[in-house]
């Protein structure tokens, strides 16, 4: 095992290499521009076999990637913000052409007004593209979910593109150490790449992406609603075979800490999990039943698992970074929805927005907030702004 | 290769459900018997796409492949890349856009990929404005042209702007190979897409294909006024081989006119406008005659 001390940018790229990508598109754009000058070195040096196209835009980025992915080679992009935005139109071409394209998100403010630092608010309009998407919470957790996205969405039952998605500078541009995985332990877990389903070859004429009519559509969409939901077990079974390899286990959609007992979970996506695990910490040493669950996929979304925890604590907290106007965060959104009809006070707390920094006395609050509403089974104020200058704590 | 040389083999069938006429499918169906069948085909979302790829049905003898519309050059290149991977080199990518997919929306992915000079042969069939969606403007749309964008009104009449100089955008990418083509001129037309097949790197042919949905004129006319663009010096036949620039065909310098009469697009054109035309037609001639002088 060689650990090394890398950025969560370095993880992503090395992962690309370890997952014998073939080609790679990709155009830069802070905080996302490591990922592809590590490719572009790692390619350079001969320690990559790839293609690397320098594209002009991050559109042609995934449009090369989807060409490429439909030509049967493995491919890998990056991307950020406004770059997933000039992206978008492509996203669900990817899916609903069932290519296992991988990309690395790092998730960075959207404009306006421009901001680089984190957010979640840049990959909330993706949400529907037919991609999964999952969330990290360290840098070795990216380099491990890059090669089991391979896995995941190659996978003849799912055949879906998918998202790893790492915080804007907190994992980005930081260094932790890393158990960089060496080519023939990643051999053994990323087979060969075998296209799933039809594709370009000029020794078997196939048609990928024609024109088509009302009486088709319909069940292209069910198809891919249905790989979808099948990547729930997938997930897991990699999760299972990652752990048995390497003796790292993520957890599959979620990550529960201590919620068996708790009066009051928070839901978080992303770095605000390893902050709220220590507020956690602190909090039940004062003997408070606080819990922590750890959103990791945010598509496909965990709904079994999250009524499950839904019918066992008093009080729910979700922690968006991201927000959807005049409603509330995204995440709560998608909560509310899965437990809806079970009767508990469910509440949601905006924050860290723009690269605002989450605290440890920020979780506090969140903490303390629902624990009050565990305790009178009341709803005060269901979407809080924390840390925000005019909003009333 | 002569004409009569070409296979009877149709890689691009009939069958398809081009309007009486289409200059695209008389160009798709030709370069396709000289390109032959081990090439691969992506192509946006245009006229093209629809006539001759709708589920269940497929015009196309060739692997082909659609995603969306201003990306066709960035497509080919995720493509061409792949078969490089894969061992596959020969076989040739060909991107084929209209007009507004390649010098309007896709211009940027185009120029990008002609800049890394990717292993390609781009194809602009360049039918003057956006059929597929109704015939609105492109930048390719020629001065004074009614287009369902440029309509006849009270106050303005047809485009007001001349049409964009395509080829020599391309040609000041120094790429390999660049040619203009046209249905009307098909001995030319074949030996230019048998030379572009030759090549490697990035290849660039833009063939003047008439519309005569959108043009308004006698679907039999198709190739005596492409045949007519070419004489008057709407049109100029020529191509770049690795930076030397050959005139394929003098215009004979018909007046302007003889062209614009047969097409309804131009019947509303007052005489000032035609001699605007006409001036513009002088210019460039003029100018492609100099480039290629300098270009040799």
């Amino acid at each position: 095992m060689v650990s090394k001390i890398c950025t969560g940018n370095y993880s992503a790229a090395y992962g690309s290499m370890r997952s014998r990508v073939r080609t790679v598109a990709a155009y830069p754009i802070t905080p996302q521009t490591f990922i592809v000058e590590h490719i572009s070195e790692f390619v350079n040096n001969g320690e990559m076999d790839c293609e690397y196209i320098e594209v002009e835009s991050e559109h042609s980025a995934m449009s090369a990637c989807v060409s490429a992915s439909a030509s049967g080679v493995r491919t890998f992009t990056a991307t950020s913000s406004q770059g997933l935005a000039l992206m978008h139109e492509i996203l669900p071409i990817a899916s609903g052409m069932r290519l296992p394209v991988v990309m690395a998100v790092v998730n960075r403010a959207i404009a306006s007004p421009i901001n680089i630092w984190v957010e979640h608010n840049d990959i909330m309009p993706e949400r529907d593209s037919g991609w999964m998407q999952v969330f990290c919470d360290n840098n070795q957790e990216v380099l491990d979910m890059v090669l089991q996205a391979y896995r995941i969405a190659e996978d003849r039952r799912v055949s879906l593109p998918m998202t790893v998605c790492l915080d804007a500078f907190i994992l980005s541009h930081t260094v932790e150490p890393v158990d960089l995985i060496e080519q023939a332990d990643a051999d053994r877990f990323v087979p060969r790449y075998k296209p799933t389903g039809p594709i370009l070859d000029p020794d078997d004429v196939n048609a990928v992406g024609v024109f088509t009519p009302p009486d088709y559509v319909m069940e292209c969409r069910w198809q891919t609603d249905k790989a979808m939901r099948s990547a729930v077990e997938v997930i897991g079974e990699v999760n299972a075979a990652f752990a048995k390899q390497f003796g790292r286990d993520h957890g599959g959609l979620i990550d529960p800490y201590m919620v068996d007992d708790a009066d009051a979970v928070l839901i978080t996506m992303g770095t605000a999990s390893s902050t709220a695990h220590e507020v956690v910490d602190d909090m039940r040493a004062e003997g408070k039943k606080v819990g922590l669950v750890k959103l990791r996929f945010w598509r496909p979304y965990p709904m079994t698992e999250m009524r499950a925890i839904a019918e066992k604590v008093k009080a729910v907290g979700v922690f968006d970074r991201a927000v959807s106007f005049g409603v509330g965060g995204p995440s709560f959104i998608e909560f509310k929805s899965a437990v809806f009809g079970i009767d508990l006070p469910v509440l949601n707390f905006i924050g860290g927005l723009g690269g605002r920094d989450v605290s440890l006395a920020d979780i506090r609050y969140m903490y303390d907030k629902l624990l009050d509403a565990a305790k009178t089974g009341e709803v005060r104020r269901d979407v809080t702004w924390v840390g925000t200058r005019g909003v009333s704590q | 290769m002569k004409l009569k040389d070409l296979p009877d083999e149709e890689l691009f069938t009939r069958g398809h459900t081009a309007c009486a006429g289409c200059g695209a499918a008389i160009a798709v169906r030709n370069l396709m018997k000289v390109l032959g069948p081990n090439t691969m085909v992506v192509n946006p979302a245009c006229c093209l796409l629809i006539f001759g790829a709708t589920y269940p049905y497929l015009a196309w003898k060739v692997p082909f492949h659609h995603v969306a519309f201003e990306n066709t050059a960035a497509c080919a290149t995720g493509m061409s890349r792949a078969m490089k991977v894969l061992g596959k080199d020969e076989t040739l990518i060909m991107g084929i856009a209209g007009d507004g997919g390649t010098a309007d929306i896709g211009i940027q992915a185009l120029s990008g990929a002609a800049e890394r000079n990717e292993n390609m042969l781009y194809v602009m069939y360049d039918n003057e404005a956006y059929m597929n969606t109704g015939i609105q403007r492109s930048g390719s749309t020629p001065f004074g042209a009614w287009t369902t964008t440029t309509p006849v009104g009270k106050v303005k009449a047809g485009k007001s702007n001349f049409k964009k100089d395509m080829p020599l955008i391309m040609m000041a990418h120094n790429v390999p190979y660049v040619a203009t083509a046209s249905v009307g001129h098909i001995q030319d037309f074949i030996r230019k897409f048998e030379k572009a097949k030759s090549m490697k790197g990035f290849r660039y042919i833009q063939v003047f294909t008439p519309c005569p949905t959108g043009w308004r004129h006698d679907t039999a006319k198709t190739v005596e006024i492409a045949k007519l663009a070419v004489d008057t010096g709407m049109w100029t036949l020529y191509e770049s081989e690795n930076g030397k620039v050959t005139i394929s065909k003098k215009p004979k310098m018909t007046p302007v006119a003889e062209y614009l009469k047969p097409q309804g697009r131009f019947r509303h054109m007052s005489e000032e406008d035609v001699k605007s035309l006409q001036d513009w037609v002088m210019k460039k001639w003029e100018a492609d005659e100099k480039y290629a002088q300098c270009r040799q």
